[in-house]
């Protein structure tokens, strides 16, 4: 794999954000994945995410483990630090480097692989901590870069390339967060970015723990006839619950919705998702009832899509500590300790 | 033979009685009296129901390791009635709850035996069992006061404060004293041949652990985010920083910390968020013990390839694998040198005790900022666990802290291009950037093989030039770290040399061996990379006595490893029991050398 710079020269009429950057600033690299890979639509998505959000660059952090989601950050938003930590391994490195600032906007990207089974335990004790990050999930079912070996998210009865089909019990990222208490969490399609890039920008600006699975077909190793995580079997049995719209702080609603159907949740930077439901009788705010409807569905084989539960009441990881607003690692040494004078009071005690 | 402040008092106790305040009320009140004194404890990786010892060494002469013999022992446990008796030194002296009869068979003609009957004295003046039980174990503190000749008043004055907020508890600890101290006076012939009488041995010194010492220290560090995995022995070095940081890192107005304290759900995750406070530009750090150190290798690794600063405190115990937790041992120190697959090495510092636990724990985050690298602070249960008298911990307000080579946002902006990697100054180490300053800073923080510039690569000639790098930075490490502590005489053709906790035992080692007309130079090693001080030192001598507490030799290999030193020089003198080192070993150790032919 080679390292190649993209060029980072900008149409003049390319559209501009707030901060006056257009889509190229928010870009990386170019992309090493194999052609059609999902993982590069998700890419594109996080880039129009970023950009629209009229995030600074360098206030984002870009965390990620091992396997082919996890070379995915430096494929976008050059301008931000990226951290490729160890196999699994992300959520507790950012869990680190939230802790010392609080202040920056961390996305993490992994895999099926990365966050079901060498990582599972991380990404339960994110979730347990409701640590402020968006957690992307780009699960195609399968290892890549060891050539297609089944991973922890394939269903019974998917077919391998070659070999006998899976009969393990499938791990499922949505369900198991839910059973967790995480606070935000969506599923989407790589295929559908139109659906995945406010259920991203959503999960952004949510204050605590968002997860957003995506079904992200591997098309090497997994794209054949008899797959369950195949373009083609997701496109059949992609099912859309509830779509999402992302609207910034100040901004009108300008879509009108019928009632009933539309159901603003406001975030708590102020701005709002507006969640549509397009199965009346899901309640993306109840644990329990989505839990059973999402089993029910998967046990018909569908794959349930859309922002499938929010809890904005839940306090984040720093506001369950007490921390204090600034980040810690801005805090200067000599107001972290009560000084010599104190060390002798302190001294005292052991005499 | 009759002595004064020189004698040995070893209580044998059941864990979870109470004992452990009886016998800190003890060493304290000697402590008090400004008699230099050494407490060891010796407890089962248990919390109810099993045998524990503590020894209270009074040691006139200052000396800070545990003594090879036993003079006053209290045998309060029944269990282990037979194997107590058996240790005490002849002459001495043997205390036991004579409530209940001992067997006739377990005598000794050469240990005199003292029975008081502590049970049936506190049944008759406490009500209920826990009561009793506890009260009996603050009666034999009232004994040994009467035996040793223990100022009551420092006593009482202890009890004082130690209960300021519950004094009830004062009377009747008291009054269970009392009972203990009045029977010996009435019984026995007070004090003992071996009596302790104050002196002023303890001006400007305190008694502490080394594991709260080290938490002191990484609070006066500036450390904002401690992540952990509970484990022993290392797991009041958290407590001590947590409790330190709630006295002095809360607002008193809003209730905010500047601290955060994170229990990781294992070692793995617990220095993965060392590195990612680090990465950001926090101070952070992890105690853990060896068992941590084996989960915790592969981000070591990471760290060392990717070079972020990580301060790893390990307070080692008793392996391989779980072994024995509560015991000690100095043999992590090659699985810590180099912990981690492919080429890694790591920064190790070694405290010899309490003090030197918080000075060093400072000074890690300044090696570790420096040399953007972990650096593993090598403590023991021995200095960790256990309460040692130790000079006045001092804070110099007017050193200022080591940050390293960070730019800021105004540097990157004049800069052309930030690369990460590159050795501008050529001392191998490059400049750091941190998120969340300058756009221009950013850079892809990886522990696949990168270039100079910080770009991927699987080009031979360019993952080789960045660890080539990284070894000139080793070079750099060996030059900055803490000195040798370092005692010669031209005259002296043989070396002691040890690490750690091996310090105590050896100093006093070489006063009693100078006694017998044998003079040993003396090197005590603080760091590794080993610096130009300890190769010269191995080079002046015909032979280095290394004494280390493990069974492999681990620190002869690092010698031979890292600066080629000749092993033939190179004798070893290894203890791996889990108990901590004493100058009998030592001594014992290099008689049998020399009459074995080498020279000293």
């Amino acid at each position: 794999m080679s390292y190649i710079a993209k060029p980072k020269v900008a149409h003049p009429k390319m559209p501009r954000n707030k901060l006056g950057l257009t889509a190229r600033d928010y870009e990386g690299v170019v992309s090493t994945l194999c052609a059609g890979c999902g993982h590069d639509s998700v890419t594109a998505a996080i880039v129009e995410a970023v950009f629209e959000l009229d995030i600074e660059p360098h206030m984002l952090a870009k965390m990620s483990g091992i396997g082919c989601s996890s070379k995915t950050p430096a494929y976008f938003v050059s301008g931000a630090h990226g951290f490729n930590s160890v196999h699994g391994r992300m959520p507790s490195v950012t869990t680190g480097a939230n802790a010392a600032n609080r202040d920056l906007m961390y996305i993490g990207v992994s895999g099926d692989g990365d966050s079901l089974s060498i990582g599972a335990g991380q990404f339960m004790h994110a979730i347990r901590r409701n640590l402020n990050m968006c957690y992307i999930i780009e699960n195609n079912g399968v290892y890549g870069l060891t050539k297609g070996q089944f991973s922890a998210s394939a269903d019974i009865g998917s077919k391998p390339k070659k070999g006998e089909p899976n009969q393990q019990e499938p791990i499922d990222p949505v369900s198991t967060a839910i059973a967790l208490g995480a606070t935000y969490i969506a599923r989407s399609f790589s295929g559908d970015r139109e659906h995945l890039v406010p259920l991203i920008q959503g999960a952004l600006r949510h204050d605590g723990f968002a997860l957003v699975d995506v079904i992200s077909p591997c098309v090497t190793f997994n794209d054949h006839v008899g797959s369950t995580k195949s373009y083609a079997h997701t496109r059949e049995f992609y099912h859309r619950v509830v779509d999402a719209d992302f609207v910034p702080p100040a901004e009108e609603i300008k879509v009108k919705y019928a009632q009933g159907e539309a159901m603003p949740v406001e975030l708590h930077d102020g701005s709002k998702i507006v969640l549509r439901k397009i199965e009346e009788q899901y309640d993306p705010t109840s644990r329990a009832t989505a839990f059973q409807y999402l089993r029910d569905r998967f046990n018909q084989g569908e794959i349930t899509t859309g922002l499938l539960y929010i809890d904005e009441s839940r306090k984040e990881m720093h506001e369950i500590m007490g921390n204090t607003q600034t980040p810690l690692c801005q805090l200067p040494l000599d107001s972290l300790h009560p000084g010599s004078g104190e060390l002798k009071k302190i001294l005292d005690q052991y005499r | 033979m009759a002595t004064i402040n020189d004698v040995v008092v070893k209580i044998g106790t059941v864990n979870g009685t109470g004992s452990a305040s009886a016998n800190g009320l003890l060493m304290k009140s000697i402590f008090r009296m400004g008699v230099p004194v050494v407490g060891k404890n010796y407890f089962p990786s248990n919390i109810q129901g099993l045998p524990t010892w503590y020894e209270i060494r009074v040691t006139g002469h200052g000396y800070q390791s545990r003594s090879d013999r036993v003079d006053i022992m209290v045998a309060m446990n029944a269990q282990t009635y037979a194997r107590d008796l058996a240790e005490v030194s002849p002459g001495g002296w043997l205390i036991y709850d004579s409530t209940w009869p001992r067997h006739k068979q377990l005598s000794r003609d050469d240990v005199t035996v003292l029975g008081v009957p502590l049970s049936r004295m506190c049944n008759e003046s406490f009500d209920g069992a826990r009561a009793r039980i506890l009260m009996k174990n603050i009666a034999y503190v009232g004994v040994v006061a009467a035996l040793l000749e223990i100022d009551l008043d420092i006593i009482t004055t202890l009890l004082e404060e130690t209960f300021a907020a519950k004094t009830h508890l004062i009377d009747s600890n008291m009054k269970a004293i009392r009972l203990g101290y009045d029977y010996a006076q009435e019984n026995f012939v007070c004090p003992l041949p071996k009596k302790v009488a104050a002196m002023d041995g303890t001006k400007d010194h305190v008694v502490i652990d080394g594991n709260t010492a080290t938490g002191l220290g990484c609070m006066y560090a500036g450390a904002t985010v401690g992540a952990w995995y509970p484990i022993t022995p290392s797991t009041s070095v958290m407590d001590a920083f947590r409790n330190f940081c709630s006295r002095y890192r809360v607002d008193p107005d809003t209730g905010e910390k500047t601290f955060c304290v994170i229990q990781a759900e294992d070692e793995l995750a617990a220095i993965g968020m060392v590195l990612g406070a680090a990465w950001m530009g926090a101070r952070s750090f992890t105690p853990t013990s060896g068992p941590g150190i084996s989960l915790m290798s592969e981000f070591i690794g990471f760290a060392y390839y990717a070079e972020i600063p990580a301060v790893i405190i390990n307070v080692q115990r008793t392996g391989p694998s779980t072994g024995m937790p509560t015991r000690t041992q100095q043999a992590d120190i090659m699985s810590c040198a180099y912990a981690s697959h492919g080429d890694t090495k790591h920064v190790l510092l070694f405290p010899a005790d309490p003090n030197e636990c918080f000075t060093m724990a400072q000074s890690a985050f300044d090696y570790a900022e420096r040399l953007q690298t972990p650096v593993i602070m090598m403590s023991d249960l021995d200095i960790g666990m256990n309460d040692w008298m130790v000079p006045d911990l001092e804070f110099d307000e007017s050193k200022i802290p080591d940050r390293g080579k960070v730019l800021t946002s105004e540097q990157l902006d004049e800069m052309e291009k930030f690369h990460r990697y590159l050795d501008v100054d050529g001392d191998g180490i490059p400049y750091r950037s941190l998120p969340g300053v300058n756009q221009k800073g950013s850079y892809f923080t990886r522990g696949s093989g990168h270039t100079r510039y910080g770009g991927y690569t699987e080009d031979s000639a360019a993952y080789q030039d960045v660890v080539d790098r990284l070894l000139v930075k080793w070079e750099t490490a060996r030059q900055i770290l803490p000195p040798a502590e370092i005692e010669y005489s031209k005259f002296n053709k043989a070396g002691l040399l040890t690490i750690g906790s091996g310090h105590g035992a050896c100093r006093e080692a070489r006063d009693r061996l100078t006694e017998q007309k044998i003079n040993l130079n003396y090197c005590r090693v603080r760091a590794f990379p080993f610096g130009d001080d300890v190769r010269e030192f191995i080079e002046q001598h015909d032979v280095v006595y290394i004494v280390e507490q493990n069974r492999d030799a681990q620190l002869r290999s690092m010698f031979m490893i890292d600066i080629d030193a000749n092993p033939t020089k190179l004798v070893s003198l290894l203890h791996y029991d889990g108990m901590p080192l004493n100058a009998g070993f030592v001594v014992d150790g290099v008689l049998e050398e020399i009459a074995k032919g080498r020279a000293a």
